[in-house]
């Protein structure tokens, strides 16, 4: 009976930690909060969820860790974990009957307590929480008791009830640029959220689709070269046509979204040559950005009046601007390595940035009051010609400069060069012990860096039509390598993925409010937990995190011992 | 004339005098090696000599020519290829990939592709492991990829930094094995080692360092059985 003991103390730990969590983020006041954000209108609220969630995981470890594997001990130990956790719950809103908590948790409310209770009388609400405790104990462990394909549907439906209940807002906000057929899904929301027959309907949907699919192989094997072709230019023409229709299906607040995840990609791919191809550290990658796109304005803005050039006259000058300060970064640093290359791109960020801002410069630069007014693009010849304004305009110029950016860094990526830069990261001396000049490498993937950079800056003047210094702080540089980090070092796509992650996902968890980045911080931590090398590594880093799935040599016959 | 005439090399490491006065000089064809204890001096004479650290003083003169006014990675094109100390490959780079970066310099393409049958021919654990990712080779296995990716370069000269070192003795037989062969097929070499006793029984004429200076200088047999060498590198009494 020793193992039974042992299980029973994990459930009673792992009850005790759940709630914990729960009522960790109640003092937070996310529970509080969220208490009317309806997942599925009126029935459960996201509130809820972060009370009842908690609880719901760690009956799972509880079960995962427990060693009986009878199926009434398993829901016994699910259901004391459940439990506990409601206990600790009750102590809680017990424990704020008989002292203020308020002095010291501001969230610890009556509001909090009620929440808790089902906004019933508090003694009889609280046993019925301490009910609905076991009651997710005991459900879970019903659960992991199903067969697998089951599971599978139901954590697939549940998991797209939640992710759509809590983006209804959103949602609502596409479906408003959808017209008329909208009217095929308005039945499935109430007030930002899922009604509860269009719940049901989701559930049924995705969960139905993961029982379809379950045990099946993920794509059927396509053999045939010409079928092969036909199906690789029949995804990417899909996936094209998608990305130009982008912003007419989502409308105008997503289409600003995307520009700026655009842009954000855009400066990534160049930083991603120079941190990622390159391994240079590059901490002021803000400066070619902030170059590009003061370039623009000095050139173009008519209230400062030098030159008046049109945005395309600008243009080449801007990015020829952005190259040479690339070069000229570049000179001075070659001879130096890891943390000194950081700091001293870090400080030629500050410098780029403080010179935008002085006193000095202000009757070119504008100062603190940036430069407004500035041209935006035109295409188009004569009469056919129309200026990019709107944010669903500039949404094309935007992709239409990461196309042509992430074509030249997948050539770059393949070349000579390419393999020279990957070289060079991998051992500086002995690249040069194979004749590289690591002078002129090191220089070139700056510049190509600085210059894409540019690129992202005239793209991102042309787009806000005014520019000001706060808008090249350094976090610029930060949020760039973070999201290179994230996405996979080195890797073209993982840049796409760190983007849409980094820039992209809070944007979406505007629903969660001020809570946003405590949200994301958690996911950020989870991510990089359980993908270290990367969202989307590029192939030789996810070697480095997972040795063991090193692919065994093609010849693995046996092998002569000597050589 | 010789090949390669190092002429009082003295090289600091800021204010550490590491190279007082080094000479030597090595013949076309030979295999010349350096023995010396730790931190006499060895890898810093080779870095010298590939243009890795520069002499303050003293002349390094290969092909009648001095290689002062050149740059590291023009010296490789000169036909000095180094095989640096401890294995140093692209580890996340296959086999393939770090022997093509070591034919860098060539543009031949015909010439390249013959090199490299000749250097699977060398080392046929390599051929066998040529899709396999640098950082996973054995210790072994990344030495031959080492030195056949300094051979890719087609050098005169292959300067090697203690090849044996941390190998099972089999494999430094197999090691200086593939040394012999190479000097066989032309390419001269200047070989540092620890493994002494191994070291003078392939090379011609070896060096022995001290502390930054050369102190005997004589053929690898005579060195062999020099009393003062035996009892300071071969472990005899
Ligand atoms: N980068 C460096 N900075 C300062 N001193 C150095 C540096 N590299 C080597 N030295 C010093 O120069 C001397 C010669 O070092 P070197 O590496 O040439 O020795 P070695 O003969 O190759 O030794 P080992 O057999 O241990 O490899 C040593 O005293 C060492 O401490
Ligand atoms: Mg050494």
């Amino acid at each position: 009976m020793q193992n039974q003991y042992t299980d029973w103390k994990q459930a009673l730990r792992s009850g005790l930690l759940g709630g914990a969590i729960t009522v960790l983020l109640s003092l937070i006041g996310i529970v509080t909060a969220f208490s009317n954000t309806y997942i599925v209108n009126k029935v459960i609220s996201f509130g809820e969820l972060l009370i009842v969630g908690p609880i719901a995981a760690l009956s799972l470890v509880a079960i995962q860790k427990a060693r009986a594997r009878h199926p009434g001990l398993l829901i016994l130990t699910a259901i004391i974990s459940g439990l506990t956790s409601g206990l600790v719950i009750l102590a809680l809103a017990g424990l704020g009957q008989v002292i203020n908590l308020r002095a010291m948790f501001l969230n610890a409310s009556n509001d909090l307590y009620a929440i808790y209770a089902y906004k019933q009388a508090l003694v009889p609400g609280l046993l019925l929480r301490l009910l609905v405790s076991g009651l997710v104990g005991a459900l879970v462990a019903g659960f992991t008791l199903l067969p697998g394909r089951i599971k599978a549907a139901i954590s697939q439906g549940l998991l797209y009830v939640i992710l759509v209940g809590l983006m209804g807002r959103l949602i609502g906000t596409v479906l408003n640029t959808w017209g008329f057929v909208a009217i095929l899904f308005k039945w499935m929301f109430v007030a930002n959220s899922l009604s509860p027959i269009g719940a049901i309907f989701l559930f049924l949907l995705t969960g139905g689709l993961a029982y379809w699919r379950y045990g099946r192989p993920k794509t059927k094997q396509i053999t045939d070269p010409k079928k092969q072709k036909l199906v690789r230019w029949g995804t990417l023409g899909g996936f094209g046509l998608l990305l130009i229709f982008l912003p007419n299906i989502l409308g105008m607040w997503f289409s600003e979204i995307l520009d700026n995840v655009g842009l954000f990609i855009l400066m990534g791919l160049g930083l991603n040559i120079v941190v990622g191809f390159a391994g240079l550290l590059d901490l002021g990658y803000v400066a070619f950005y902030a170059i590009g796109a003061y370039t623009i304005g000095v050139l173009t803005s008519p209230e400062l009046g030098f030159f008046n050039l049109t945005f395309w006259q600008a243009f080449p000058i801007a990015l020829i601007m952005a190259f040479l300060a690339g070069v000229l970064l570049g000179l001075p640093i070659l001879k130096m390595r890891g943390d000194y290359l950081a700091i001293v791109t870090l400080g030629f960020g500050e410098i780029i940035r403080i010179l935008v801002l002085s006193d000095w410069l202000k009757p070119w630069l504008g100062g603190t009051q940036g430069i407004q007014r500035i041209q935006r693009p035109v295409v188009g010849i004569g009469e056919f010609s129309i200026t990019l304004q709107s944010q669903q305009q500039l949404y094309y110029l935007i992709l239409a400069g990461i196309v042509l950016v992430a074509f030249v860094a997948v050539r770059l990526r393949d070349s000579r060069l390419g393999r020279t830069w990957m070289a060079l990261r991998e051992d500086e001396d002995v690249a040069v012990a194979m004749g590289i000049n690591h002078v002129a490498t090191k220089l070139t993937a700056f510049a190509m860096g600085a210059l894409f950079s540019g690129i992202g800056g005239t793209l991102f003047a042309a787009k806000i039509g005014s520019i000001y210094p706060s808008s090249f702080q350094f976090l610029v540089s930060i949020n760039i390598l973070s999201l290179i980090i994230v996405g996979g070092m080195g890797s073209i796509p993982g840049v796409f993925v760190g983007a849409l992650a980094l820039m992209g996902l809070p944007e979406l968890m505007r629903e969660f409010a001020e809570y946003r980045y405590l949200f994301y911080g958690a996911a950020l931590v989870a991510m990089m937990l359980t993908k270290p090398e990367g969202l989307w590594p590029e192939a030789r880093h996810r070697l480095e995190f997972h040795e063991e799935e090193t692919p065994p040599p093609e010849e693995s016959e046996a092998v002569p011992e000597s050589a | 004339m010789a090949l390669l005439e190092v002429n009082n090399i003295h090289t600091y490491y800021g204010n550490i005098h590491a190279l007082k006065g080094v000479a030597l000089r090595v013949e076309e064809g030979e295999i010349v090696c350096l023995i010396g204890g730790n931190g006499a001096g060895k890898t810093t004479t080779l870095r010298t000599i590939s243009g890795a650290l520069r002499p303050r003083d003293g002349h390094i003169v290969f092909r009648g020519e001095d290689l002062a006014k050149y740059k590291p990675h023009q010296i490789v094109e000169k036909g000095i290829a180094m095989v640096p100390e401890g294995r140093r490959i692209f580890a996340r780079m296959t086999v393939m990939e770090n022997l093509e970066m070591g034919a860098y310099i060539r543009k031949d393409k015909q010439k390249i592709a013959e090199d490299l049958e000749w250097v699977f021919e060398l080392l046929p654990r390599l051929k066998e492991r040529r899709r396999q990712v640098g950082g996973t080779l054995s210790g072994g296995e990344q030495q031959m990829l080492a030195t056949a990716r300094a051979l890719m370069t087609r050098p005169r000269l292959l300067l090697m930094d203690e090849p044996s070192m941390g190998l099972a003795p089999v494999l430094v037989e197999a090691i200086f094995d593939t040394i012999v062969k190479i000097n066989k097929e032309g390419t001269t070499i200047l070989l540092v080692e620890q493994n002494a006793l191994m070291a003078l029984s392939v090379a011609n004429r070896g060096y022995v360092l001290e502390t930054g200076t050369i102190v005997m200088e004589d053929t690898g047999e005579a060195l062999k059985k020099n009393p003062r060498v035996q009892k300071a590198y071969l472990g005899m009494e």
